[in-house]
This record gives structure tokens, C-alpha cells and sequence, in this order.
């Protein structure tokens, strides 16, 4: 069990431990897509400046959940949410709340990589704001922080009017990082950010998100658990739409409380 | 069991493959031919009319005006007419065409009457142009009041167009990917933000595509244009939007007709004229659909 920490996690302890202030609490939170129930009530804390990882068997409702988290479950037609979930203690589904004005504190990064084609590297970085009506211009020292924040800058300093579809796999989501990370949001959803990609390009990714957590809340999905296990500070295990456990990740992942987390992470099912 | 398959060489399976590969060799060559017989079918129902056509295609036929002698009438005032027409035609029918798409892929709940909505649009496309004709005849000439004119012509043909264009439009609003629109989304932006900067500029050559084709329909449209009373001497270029006017369908309609062998010459020559003009629009819309697509992928 102890080989899945490694790199990351034991190469350097730049803060001792998360801050374990409160950034987001679910209450009670379901969601259905049509008539079918893909949450069936979850009630977890995430802290802030820490990265937490939600872990599960496909169709568990992990998704689902991250997806609440910004209020983008709503986007897909006929899907519902019910319950809280607060953002600093405001409940984010509280009928006054703007959700456009939401996603720009909580930003988002997909499964895949969805640059957007029509638009070059520069453009994809200015997008957040090009989107929201600003005209950043140029926006030069901008789109140089957000894609040296994303770890892309060297690659891409040279070719930033190329179309962001030029890029490799890889890149294309750094590339989406950084442009979620040009609206400074303070939270940042990941949604199997490295699923579709090679080792390599995860272990940037990784990298990634291990840096970012000084300055952002973190919450990542991920069906790799040696992933969740190398890169997070909190271990949230779904299964079936509910939360059968969650923890610091290395209680979690060595001495899980539940039976069925410690079949899941050992492979016995899955 | 391998030295036995050696010695005794390909089995029966094997040999059925033959009659299976003959098949297939006859299929592609039906095909093939499926395709030869149009095209050769354009090209001399193309060439005949070219070989009457050429010796009265010249600068004068173009630029000259109808004329009771064959051999010195002219196109232009049908040709401006068709122009006309067209950018009039399009004026109208992209905004409300796209606009209506827009609604309806975007914006609409799946109900009902959403469906019934796009039910009767399918519909539409199919209806026989000269039902458009008599529509824009009760509705634009007498109804509006705008008479025989260049707009009545216009806006017949609009709606003409109309199902064709949402249709088409639609179609290319459906292939921006899910995926997408949810980037836009999740960067804080509202419907019409990610439909305006995300959605349109990523399928704008599939609408122009369409666009285009359909306009290059209606030019060749003459049902519609005889019904609302479209005019087939003029003598004048049409100067105002309720100028009467004549188009090149129409023209050539009316020289077709006449007895003299001349007007049957100059017949073939606006034919030639009104292909070339349709090759043109359609070969614009496959150059901007390949510029447009570089762009995006």
C-alpha cells in the first residue's frame, strides 16, 4: 500500500498539512437526470488550499457531484439538484444566487481537453473574460501568468497566436487550466483532468495540481486511486450516489473505516 | 492437420469468397455508374445548351435589353433582376432563418409544440414553390400592397427559402459538440455569450454552406415569380424596391416560348448565363467552407 505515495506528495512538504478552513460543504445534496437519482444525499466538507479527491467505481455519482459544486449539473437538460452547498457559508442554491456569476469563483477543468477550436492559445487564455463581455486586449502579462500558473509557458511562449487545437493532448489541458485559471477563481474543479492522457502528460498534470494548491481549493475527480493517493489531502470514496467514507487520504487509503472502501482500493472490485 | 490444408490446398470456405468478391466488384461498378449516368447528363444537357448558346454569348447579350429582334436582345435587365432578388432574398431570409434556428436549437424546451414547430418546418421545405407563389401573391401583392414589385418578389422567395435555411442552420448549430458549450459555461458566461463567441463562429461555414446553396436555389426559381406577376419584357433596370422586375428564369421562360428560332438561341445563351451563375455561388460555398474549416480544426 505505501507505493502509492510517491513523487509528489514525498518529494517536499511546502505547507505542514492542509489549512482545514472550510471552502465548500455539501448538505443533503441530490441529483437526479430525469427521473433516475445520481446523488442520493451527500453531506461533505472540503477545505481550502488543499486538494480533495473524490474516488469511485464508474457511475457513482462523482461527476455528478464535482458538477454540483459550480452549479453545471443544471446545464444538462432535465437534470435537478437538491439540498446546499455553501461556498464561505453563502448556500450557492440559494434562488438569489447568479450561477454565470459562481463559476467565475469556481472554475472548472473536463475529462477532455475542449480548447476552444476557433480560437488561438492567446484567445483560449482571454476567453473567460472575452466571454464575459471585458476586452482584455492584448491581456500580455495576463495570459503570461495563467499558462505559466498551468506550467505551459515555455512550450507555448513563442506560438501564442497558433490554434489551441495545434497542441498536444497534454498541452491542450494545461491549455484549459490556464484558462480557467485567468478568471482567478478560488476553487478548482477537475474532472478526470488526466484521464485521456499518457503517463507523461499526467505526471505534469499532477505536478500541476500539487502547485496550485497553495493558492487554490482544490477538488479532484479521478477513477486512478494511486492518483488520488499521490496528489490529495482528502479522500472522498462515492459509491452508488452516496459518500461511504472520506477522510485524510492516508487514513483513507491505509486504514480505511468501511469494508467496502477497502475492497475498492484494493482492487476487488472496481 | 497443417500438411493436409498444404497438400490438399484452399478448402471450400475459401473458395466461396469469389462469388462474394464478384458481388462486391459488380456493386461498386453499379455505383459507379449510378453516379456516370447525372453527370454526363449535365454535361450535354451543359454542352448543348453551350454549342446554341455561343454564338450569341458576347458583351452585348449581357449588357443589352430585351428586344422584339432576337439577335440584338439582352440579359441585363433580368440579371440585375435576379442580383436584386438574391441579396433582397438573402437579406431576409438569413436573419430570420438563423434566428429561428438559433430559438429552436438553443433555446426552446423539448415540447410539444416544439415538436409540432419542427414537424410543419420539414413540411415547409417540401411544399411546390408555385404554393409559395400564390402565398406571396394573396400576401406581399395584395394583402401588403406592395404590387408586382422587386420586394413582393423578395420576400415570396424568402419564405421559399426559410425552412431550407433553418434547416440548415440547425444542422450546424447541432455539430458544436456538447463539450464545448460547457467550457463556455464553466468560464462564467451566460447562454447567449457562449451561443454569440462559442457556439456561431464554430458552425459558420456549415450555415453559410447552407446559406448558400438555398440562395443558389431560389435564383433558378421561376413558379413562384410568374404567380406574384414578375414581368417578362423589361426594358428598364428596376430602380426602387417596388420597381416591377424580371429575373432569368423568367426570361429565359419567355423566349422559350416564342416561336422564332433566335429567342430559342438567346434562350440557350441565358441558360448558360443562369448555370454559371449557380456554379459560381456553389463553388463559393465550398471555398468558404474549406477556408472557414482550416480555421477551426
Amino acid at each position: 500500500m505505501n507505493a502509492f505515495f510517491s513523487t509528489a506528495r514525498n518529494r517536499e512538504q511546502p505547507d505542514a498539512g492542509p489549512s482545514l478552513r472550510e471552502k465548500l460543504r455539501s448538505e443533503e445534496l441530490k441529483a437526479w437526470f430525469g427521473d433516475a437519482i445520481a446523488l442520493k444525499g451527500i453531506s461533505l466538507s472540503i477545505p481550502e488550499k488543499a486538494v480533495t479527491a473524490i474516488i469511485g467505481p464508474s457511475g457513482c455519482g462523482k461527476s455528478t457531484f464535482v458538477r454540483c459544486l459550480n452549479r453545471m449539473h443544471e446545464v444538462v437538460p432535465g437534470a435537478r439538484v437538491e439540498g446546499r452547498v455553501h461556498l464561505d457559508g453563502t448556500d450557492i442554491y440559494d434562488p438569489r444566487v447568479n450561477p454565470v456569476r459562481l463559476r467565475r469563483r469556481v472554475g472548472m477543468v473536463f475529462q477532455k481537453a475542449n480548447p476552444f477550436p476557433t480560437m488561438s492559445i492567446r484567445e483560449n487564455v482571454l476567453a473567460g473574460l472575452r466571454l464575459q463581455g471585458i476586452r482584455p486586449g492584448r491581456g500580455g502579462e495576463l495570459v503570461e501568468r495563467a499558462l505559466t500558473q498551468a506550467a505551459l509557458w515555455n512550450e507555448v511562449k513563442d506560438v501564442l497566436d497558433r490554434s489551441g487545437s495545434s497542441l498536444s493532448g497534454g498541452q491542450q489541458q494545461r491549455l484549459c487550466i490556464a484558462r480557467a485559471l485567468a478568471l482567478e477563481p478560488e476553487v478548482l474543479l477537475m474532472d478526470e483532468p488526466a484521464s485521456a492522457l499518457d503517463p507523461i502528460a499526467t505526471q505534469k498534470i499532477e505536478e500541476l495540481v500539487y502547485e496550485l494548491k497553495a493558492s487554490f481549493t482544490i477538488v479532484i475527480v479521478t477513477h486512478n486511486m494511486q492518483q488520488a493517493a499521490r496528489i490529495s489531502d482528502r479522500t472522498a470514496f462515492f459509491m452508488l450516489g452516496t459518500l461511504i467514507e472520506i477522510g485524510d487520504t492516508k487514513d483513507v487509503f491505509m486504514n480505511p473505516k468501511e469494508k467496502m472502501t477497502e475492497d475498492y482500493i484494493t482492487g476487488r472490485f472496481g | 492437420m497443417t500438411s493436409a490444408a498444404q497438400t490438399a490446398g484452399p478448402s471450400a470456405d475459401l473458395t466461396m469468397k469469389e462469388k462474394g468478391a464478384l458481388v462486391e466488384r459488380l456493386f461498386s461498378l453499379l455505383s459507379l455508374l449510378a453516379l456516370f449516368i447525372p453527370l454526363v447528363l449535365l454535361a450535354v444537357l451543359f454542352g448543348d445548351a453551350l454549342r446554341d448558346a455561343l454564338p450569341r454569348l458576347d458583351w452585348n447579350f449581357l449588357t443589352g435589353y430585351p428586344s422584339r429582334r432576337p439577335a440584338s436582345a439582352g440579359i441585363l435587365p433580368a440579371l440585375v433582376g435576379s442580383a436584386y432578388l438574391m441579396l433582397l432574398t438573402a437579406l431576409m431570409a438569413i436573419p430570420l432563418g438563423v434566428g429561428a434556428a438559433i430559438y429552436l436549437e438553443e433555446y426552446a424546451r423539448p415540447n410539444r409544440l416544439t415538436q409540432l414547430i419542427e414537424i410543419n418546418i420539414s413540411n415547409l421545405a417540401g411544399v411546390p414553390s408555385i404554393i409559395y407563389g400564390l402565398l406571396g401573391l394573396e400576401l406581399f401583392v395584395r394583402g401588403f400592397g406592395l404590387g408586382r414589385s422587386l420586394i413582393a418578389g423578395a420576400a415570396t422567395l424568402a419564405l421559399l427559402l426559410l425552412p431550407m435555411v433553418i434547416m440548415a442552420s440547425r444542422e450546424a448549430l447541432r455539430t458544436v459538440p456538447l463539450s464545448l458549450r460547457e467550457a463556455g459555461y464553466a468560464l462564467g458566461a451566460d447562454q447567449w455569450e457562449v451561443i454569440r463567441r462559442v457556439v456561431l463562429p464554430m458552425c459558420l461555414p456549415g450555415i453559410l454552406t447552407g446559406i448558400i446553396l438555398s440562395v443558389a436555389r431560389a435564383i433558378g426559381e421561376t413558379a413562384p415569380l410568374i404567380t406574384i406577376g414578375a414581368l417578362t419584357y423589361v426594358a428598364f433596370l428596376p430602380d426602387s424596391l417596388k420597381s416591377p422586375f424580371t429575373a432569368l428564369p423568367i426570361q429565359i421562360f419567355n423566349w422559350v416560348s416564342r416561336p422564332q428560332a433566335g429567342f430559342h438561341v438567346n434562350a440557350s445563351a441565358g441558360i448558360v448565363v443562369l448555370l454559371a451563375l449557380m456554379l459560381l455561388l456553389n463553388g463559393l460555398a465550398i471555398f468558404l467552407r474549406i477556408r472557414l474549416q482550416r480555421r477551426t480544426s
